[in-house]
């Protein structure tokens, strides 16, 4: 049953792939929230550069177009040293027909030692890493609605930067759940670090109950969801979602579950507010809350190179 | 040919017979069984000691590809694999490229089978033309071409006036329809909604897509009373429905498939494309009411839902692969295993893959239909020689059929599979014999 195994661990139970946040041990995502702390100092250097990747080529699949995402793990890979070679796929030789697989086999003949992917399809970038040389890493940038494991450690980073310590922490997260990549990636890593309360605020077409299942508190009243919280993570509602099946307006959304001064008034005193970004102002939070003193959200962009700088030096760093 | 199969445990599920003793065979037929005449004289023996002697399988629902998909199987592949499996007969979907909507390919795929001399081919035609869910087809032409009845295979129709009208066709002529209940609109995910789906993003297909379809289906058989048969039940709701259907009287009969009785949803582990699969695989209660539903009869006969899939079209991301795992040959075993699991006797196990799919088809065999799935004196000697205590590992690349996607191989599911098939005879003529060692 070999491919029951985590397929981001070896044998030794080193991270090998960032594949998804779930079925990490807490010991290594603590290694990746540690070792971020060390970078992080490199970024404030006059020369932002450390030697550790040099030689590594290092390419950026983006199936799916990201400019943001695909920029910060360009910066954090050439500040590794390592030679980045960018590749816009949705507009290259998948358009010509040509498979996954055969675009992967294709790298790796380039003697790729890394592929950071994002995909519009859940799961895709498992199917890379078990195709792939066994020499070759695959971080997960996004796959559909399945993971996005940076951005959950940088939000970690972010958490234990401003609180120290999960234990004791309510964190409610608000807005699209059920499309989101993120957020499957925050609950998996605030339970592994173990934080007193997940929460899930949003509507039912949004937030489904399933997601009791993965150990979360499924909130419909924003009010209650964000009381007493000492965390609060806006989500993106992505422009198709704003009117349509799941809901009626953008404007109704912001009337129910906007984070505004008022609903954040109900949080602890020294909440923070985070957001993956890019924020809708107006949509899912309010001016006055994304640049208020709560807002941490410009740190998070920060953190996140420090983030994929730690994840490329430590997989890099292991065997198959 | 005159065929003489020795000493074996013979099985008849439909009468209950299960006593050893001989089968003897003469130009296709069963001539006596138990004590044969000392003046029969064979040409050829099977040793059968050890072993026991069962109907030819009845497998309802098989694709073969043709035509269209033959990168997926062919009818050679596909009807080699049925015979290597124990089956005799199959039912094959209209799923094809192009459908089968007209006359001229179902007799096509009637003549080559022939030609191939391997498992009989019952093909089922397509209701509406082109699959298309707007036309119907000529119902009687293509029953006089071979099809034993009428479907949509995984295209539902969405136009409920159509589909009324499809059943009060059908039904003026005695024809029955065969229908996947599946919503339209809810049947779109790739996996069942649960935990599971929540977890790994993957799109859901709720139960509700199940039943709202089986309460539509029963409202115009009450309506036209159209015979109808439930293709791939999924979900424990859905069993309980069709039970209360089956209580009141109406004219339905229901298949499940192996997937849907051994796995899980949790089986899907790391985006595992093997088990993607129509209908989805459910949770454990739905697997375990679609066991007990078959144990007690609500649930007819259990299908391979055989569906090569070339390698190219399942080495995809989990929601991009095409659905659909290879059967044919794991059909028995995969019946025995769930027979020693809920403790069923071996007649009583083999009912549900010989005679009882037998009953589902009824007059559309013809004259086939009193002996097809039955050891008869008399009767066409479609049958199979089979071990149901070896025990095996099933290795995909070693399977005959072309497509070498199961979510049972053995380095997926870890399971050893009880059964195997020693030898396969249809019309009295051996399609199949396992070699020696």
């Amino acid at each position: 049953m070999l491919s029951r195994r985590n397929p981001q661990l070896n044998a030794h139970g080193e991270l090998i792939h960032l594949l998804s946040v779930e079925g990490l041990p807490k010991a290594v995502l603590t290694q990746i929230l540690d070792t971020a702390g060390t970078f992080l100092s490199v970024n404030d250097r006059e020369v932002k550069k450390v030697p550790l990747l040099r030689g590594k080529s290092i390419f950026n699949l983006f199936f799916e177009n990201s400019t943001r995402t695909r920029t910060t793990f360009e910066i954090a890979a050439k500040r590794l040293s390592a030679d980045v070679i960018n590749l816009d796929i949705a507009r290259s030789s998948t358009a010509k027909g040509e498979s996954l697989l055969d675009t992967i086999a294709n790298l790796s003949a380039m003697h790729a030692d890394m592929f950071v992917v994002r995909h519009s399809e859940s799961g895709a970038p498992y199917l890379i890493a078990q195709h792939c040389a066994p020499h070759v890493h695959v971080i997960n940038a996004g796959d559909g609605r399945h993971a996005h494991p940076t951005q959950g450690l940088l939000d970690m980073y972010t958490i234990r930067h401003f609180k120290q310590d999960f234990a004791n922490l309510r964190v409610a997260i608000v807005g699209d759940i059920v499309h989101s990549r993120v957020a499957r990636s925050d609950i998996h890593a605030l339970s592994t670090l173990g934080v007193a309360e997940i929460r899930a605020v949003g509507p039912k077409t949004l937030v489904p109950g399933d997601l009791r299942e993965m150990g979360v508190h499924v909130f419909h009243d924003m009010k209650e969801g964000v009381r007493d919280c000492d965390v609060i993570i806006m989500l993106r509602l992505q422009n198709e979602r704003m009117s349509g099946g799941m809901l009626p307006s953008a404007s109704e959304f912001f009337k129910s579950y906007g984070l505004t001064e008022d609903k954040l008034s109900l949080a602890r005193p020294d909440c923070i507010v985070m957001h993956p970004g890019p924020i809708n102002r107006g949509v899912e939070i309010d001016s006055q809350v994304a640049d208020g003193r709560h807002s941490v959200i410009l740190p998070q962009v920060t953190f996140g190179i420090a983030v994929r700088m730690a994840v490329m030096s430590i997989i890099a760093g292991n065997e198959a | 040919m005159k065929i003489l199969i020795q000493g074996g445990r013979v099985i008849d599920p439909a009468t209950g017979r299960d006593e050893l003793g001989d089968v003897a065979i003469a130009t296709g037929r069963i001539v006596a069984m138990g004590r044969v005449p000392a003046d029969f004289s064979p040409d050829r023996q099977i040793d059968a000691r050890g072993h026991v002697v069962a109907p030819g399988l009845v497998d309802l629902a098989a694709r073969l590809r043709e035509p269209g998909h033959e990168h997926g199987g062919m009818l050679e592949s596909e009807l080699g694999a049925a015979a290597a499996g124990g089956v005799t007969s199959l039912v094959c979907l209209p799923d094809t490229d192009p459908p089968l909507d007209e006359p001229g390919l179902v007799e096509m795929l009637k003549f080559r089978a022939r030609k191939l001399s391997r498992a009989r081919l019952f093909p089922l035609g397509a209701l509406t033309r082109g699959l298309a869910g707007a036309v119907l087809t000529e119902m009687v032409e293509l029953t006089e071409a071979g099809c034993v009845g009428f479907g949509q295979a995984e295209v539902p129709v969405a136009d409920t006036q159509l589909l009324l009208r499809a059943l009060q066709y059908a039904s003026t002529h005695g024809y029955t329809v065969w229908l996947r209940p599946q919503d339209a609109a809810l049947g779109r995910g790739v996996a069942a909604s649960g935990a599971v789906a929540t977890r790994l993003g993957l799109s859901g297909v709720p139960v509700a897509a199940e039943t709202i379809a089986l309460h539509t289906i029963f409202e115009l058989v009450r309506a036209t009373g159209a015979r109808v048969h439930l293709c791939r039940l999924s979900s424990a709701a859905g069993v309980e429905i069709v039970r209360r259907a089956k209580a009141d009287g109406l004219p339905v009969t229901a298949d499940v498939s192996i997937n849907s009785l051994h796995l899980t949803d949790v089986d899907i582990g790391y985006f595992n494309p093997a088990m993607r699969l129509t209908p989805p695989l459910r949770q454990g209660r739905d697997r375990d009411a679609l066991r007990a539903g078959l144990a007690d009869g609500t649930i007819d006969a259990l299908v391979s839902d055989h569906t090569p899939v070339s390698v190219d079209a399942k080495t995809l991301p989990f929601g991009e692969a095409e659905p659909g795992g290879t059967g044919l040959e794991l059909l028995l075993s995969l019946a025995l295993k769930w027979g020693r699991d809920c403790g069923l006797s071996l007649p009583a196990t083999l009912a549900r893959v010989t005679c009882e799919p037998v009953k589902v088809l009824g007059d559309a065999l013809g004259s086939l239909s009193s002996s097809a799935g039955r050891l008869v004196e008399g009767g066409v000697a479609d049958l199979c020689v089979l071990d149901p205590d070896a025990e095996w590992r099933v290795m995909p690349e070693q399977l005959k059929s072309q497509g070498k996607h199961t979510p049972f191989g053995f380095a997926d599911s870890g399971m050893l599979l009880p059964g195997q098939v020693q030898a396969t005879l249809v019309a009295g003529t051996v399609a199949y014999q396992q070699q020696a060692g």
